[in-house]
């Protein structure tokens, strides 16, 4: 694909679009906020664009279209894939001002939003009303919806309530040709055509830009309780998940954090957790609270009779967070092994939980890696971190074999490449390995009939020719 | 900053977008990787400090220099400050140049900053100050005050009525005149070696006496005090020293709030939102307190702002060097105040200031009042400073 570089001509055809020119950044320093997001890589772009409106969008898009510039939409850019890096230059839209419209509509159980509205400030909306919107991404505070709807993010309450796509009953989306048409609509049942919504959402931006959403909500559960369980043995613990979930409990989120997490999370806040233990699960029940206390007791009780050295309970708010706090602390906690986190999510079917520890166990040793375990053990959507420094190539050439071996194992396990982070840049190389060719030419000729110029948000999904995996920046 | 560390930007493309920072350090409490922006801003100001005055004028460093070494941190020059502004203020003078309109001529910063200017103390009122008081029962913390340099010139009133609260409360409360500035403006500035020379000045002082806790009333300057042990973390003979400081610090709201007060002993009937102060809830952590306090006084009818945790644009001297800026936000500020409310309560200096600001250039000074909580919670318990 030849794409066109910007020049003056078009940023004056762009001013002419957008009406103050604060909103179109094109000095070094605003665009080097711009260059990067939470994964891998530095990538500048020529040109900002904050638009307000879809018509604004829109009225981009097609220019981009009609001069063949690349255009990659943004939200906050908590993104763990390279979603939106700007990787052939030319525009990043910033969508994050697009944050004007959060309207719950409680008699539909709907929320319409615009796209720059941040996925916490959807919570506290429905809140005020008794509803709830499930998805909850660990960066909901400050990722925006737009961005959770493109990667169709997760978050560890996937176990029982599903993900972002679980809960989206329309868009607005502007296409790669600059018109703007409205898939799905209000209603929980639609089957008018092909579902558009659905093939948009985790469609990370090649598709077109979502400019609004109509999302599903539920009413909230009143009250929650909570379990820790410390396991000596980390096969065990996965055996515990399979015998709660097949016990007629569902909980809302069963998290796991393995022995070197517990020890970055001791280093960093010391709270008193087993260092000699290999894992703890944190198990969260919800709903109403004669039933959450009943339920977060049998919880208890299997993990006892599973194997647990020890499980703590707590119904009170402010000591389930104090159990919560050790899982939070973990990505703070683990970054500071080493400078460079490559963060994985590759999903097994959740009877395969304990094959898949062992499996990584066993790439940890091999490559001799700083690799721990944590995540949304419950939904089998594992997150293998493995931390290192970018300067020491020759253990990043070791990172990459281990990646890879990660990948496979998820698949031979039956498993996927991402279960919530997206594929972008960092996993387009693995993806006929899951997909095949077939699979991925269907794919392809979607995105061709869609995008025919191939601007929206190139260099995501589909590899390029010959194209190989490589954590090494600069070559 | 990682940018400008690697090279892929130069200093002076990252010196704009730092230097409008507001450093209310929300983010930390939002991220979801406990990234410490803080000590990264921090370090980044230090080495475009460093950077910008090796490429500026002599001159140029010279009146900073006096600024940042002498002026602020000497609580004589500041003492010098105030009495300057209350001769000014109540010789007269500062009728006539308002009357004159002189004032419309200053830059825009300083001609908005002397209408809403605190009426200062006289210096025999300052000097008066005991430097111990002792309550009537036997008391139940021994404290040192921390009086802040800015706190004490412009807002002398709130640290005597500070001083007369907790010993209301049951404290005996101590002013140890070898106090300094807590340095947080200059670690803002980047100007971090002048500011682990007044932390350490600060330890050393506080160390003289047998202590329970030291007590401030400035949300930034508590946050300053409170990280004093990151500041001197890499120096083996202070680290230990200054981790002990910070166990010790504590803003007035969580000492009052465990004390028993003669709330209620005045009347009141007030409408009051609360402003609270960023460095405070995000560096110090000190959230339910001032609100508990707030809610525990007798004829107070609480409304919650609206956007409550987004900063006011005050952000230490922020508002001076980044007037318009600063307003900007300061309006959209204003839009959270609702409609009937008649008191705007605030824990720290510069938010007072800016708040007061607000309400001037909404033009509702007759309907709306800024304190600060110490005020409020004075007033509620009839407290008056003597000689008023």
């Amino acid at each position: 694909m030849v794409f066109q570089k910007i020049d003056r001509q078009i940023i004056e055809l762009i001013k002419d679009i957008i009406p103050e020119h604060s909103r179109v950044l094109t000095d070094k320093n605003d665009l080097a906020g711009y260059s990067f997001d939470a994964s891998f890589g530095t990538y500048f772009p020529e040109v900002v664009i904050q638009p307000l409106t879809t018509q604004e969008a829109a009225d981009i898009v097609k220019l981009a279209n009609e001069k063949s510039i690349p255009i990659y939409p943004r939200g906050q850019s908590t993104s763990l894939s390279g979603g939106p890096l700007p990787v052939e230059g030319g525009i990043v839209l910033d969508l994050s001002r697009m944050d004007q419209k959060l309207d719950v509509i409680p008699e539909d159980l709907i929320v319409i939003v615009s796209p720059g509205v941040l996925t916490g400030a959807i919570h506290e909306a429905a809140e005020k009303y008794g509803l709830f919107y499930p998805p909850d991404p660990s960066s909901s505070a400050i990722s925006t919806i737009g961005g959770n709807l493109a990667e169709n993010s997760g978050g560890p309450r996937g176990l029982k309530y599903g993900v972002t796509k679980d809960y989206v009953l329309g868009l607005e989306v502007v296409t790669p040709q600059g018109d703007i048409i409205r898939t799905g609509g209000k209603t929980v049942k639609n089957v008018t055509g092909y579902d558009l919504t659905k093939l948009i959402i985790g469609s990370e931006g090649t598709l077109g830009i979502i400019t609004e959403a109509t999302l599903q909500v539920i009413p909230k559960p009143p009250s929650t309780a909570t379990a820790m369980a410390i396991f000596d043995d980390v096969v065990t613990s996965g055996k515990a998940i399979s015998t709660i979930l097949t016990s007629g409990i569902l909980p809302s989120k069963i998290e796991m954090i393995d022995q070197a997490c517990i020890a970055a999370v001791e280093d960093y806040s010391p709270s008193g957790l087993p260092l000699d233990a290999e894992a703890i699960l944190l198990i969260e029940v919800d709903g109403k609270p004669l039933s959450v206390a009943e339920e977060i007791q049998e919880v208890g009780e299997i993990c006892r009779s599973s194997g647990a050295r020890n499980v703590v309970m707590a119904t009170e708010l402010s000591q389930q967070a104090n159990l919560w706090k050790a899982r939070k602390m973990v990505s703070p906690a683990i970054t500071r092994i080493k400078p460079t986190k490559i963060s994985e999510d590759a999903t097994i079917p959740i009877s395969k939980i304990p094959d898949m520890f062992e499996k990584l166990k066993n790439i940890k040793e091999k490559y001799q890696l700083d690799l721990v375990i944590f995540g949304h053990a419950g939904d089998g959507n594992l997150h293998p971190n493995i931390l290192a420094d970018k300067r020491d190539s020759d253990e990043m050439k070791r990172v990459e074999q281990a990646v890879k071996e990660i990948f496979e194992a998820a698949l031979q396990l039956g498993g996927t490449l991402s279960g919530e982070h997206g594929i972008g840049t960092m996993k387009s190389s693995f993806l006929e390995m899951e997909l095949g060719p077939v699979g991925l030419d269907m794919m392809k000729r979607i995105k061709e009939s869609w995008d025919p110029n191939g601007i929206m948000n190139p260099g995501k999904i589909f590899p390029g020719k010959d194209q190989v995996f490589s954590l090494m920046e600069g070559e | 900053m990682k940018l400008a560390a690697e090279g892929v930007i130069s200093y002076d493309e990252l010196k704009e977008p730092i230097d409008l920072c507001l450093g209310c350090r929300a983010c930390e409490t939002a991220c979801p990787s406990g990234v410490k922006y803080g000590k990264i801003l921090e370090e980044t100001r230090e080495a475009l400090y460093h950077n910008h005055r090796e490429n500026s004028s002599l001159p140029f460093q010279r009146t900073q220099d006096l600024l940042f070494r002498k002026v602020i941190p000497s609580s004589k020059q500041i003492t010098r400050g105030a009495n300057l502004l209350w001769f000014y203020q109540s010789s007269g003078l500062q009728k006539l140049a308002r009357k004159t309109k002189l004032t419309d001529v200053l830059p825009g910063s300083l001609s908005s900053f002397e209408k809403i200017l605190p009426e200062a103390a006289s210096p025999a009122k300052r000097k008066k100050r005991a430097a111990v008081l002792k309550p009537s029962t036997s008391p139940k913390w021994k404290i040192a005050f921390f009086t802040g340099c800015i706190m004490d010139g412009l807002f002398e009133k709130v640290n005597s009525l500070s001083l007369e609260l907790l010993k209301l409360a049951g404290c005996e409360v101590h002013v140890i005149p070898e106090q300094t500035c807590c340095g947080a403006l200059h670690a803002h500035s980047g100007r971090k070696q002048d500011a682990i020379q007044l932390a350490k000045k600060n330890i050393a002082a506080f160390e003289e006496m047998d202590i329970d806790y030291i007590v401030n009333n400035a949300g930034g300057c508590g946050a300053m005090l409170a990280e004093y042990d990151k500041l001197l973390e890499n120096d083996e003979e202070w680290a230990e020293r200054a981790h002990a400081f910070v166990q010790k610090t504590r803003d007035i709201s969580q000492i009052l709030v465990q004390c028993e007060l003669p709330l209620g002993n005045v009347e009141m009937d007030r409408k009051v939102t609360y402003q609270p102060s960023c460095h405070m809830t995000n560096v110090q952590g000190v959230v339910d307190e001032p609100l508990q306090l707030l809610e525990s006084i007798p004829g107070v009818i609480f409304k919650p702002l609206s956007k409550a945790e987004m900063c006011c644009g005050s952000a230490g001297i922020y508002n001076l060097v980044h007037f318009h800026e600063s307003m900007k936000i300061l309006d959209e500020k204003m839009k959270g105040v609702e409609q009937d409310v008649e008191m705007i309560v605030t824990t720290n200096p510069g938010c007072l200031l800016q708040m007061r600001l607000g309400v001037h250039r909404e033009k509702l000074e007759e309907k709306i009042e800024v304190v600060h909580l110490v005020e409020l919670i004075a007033a509620s318990c009839g407290l008056t400073l003597t000689d008023e």
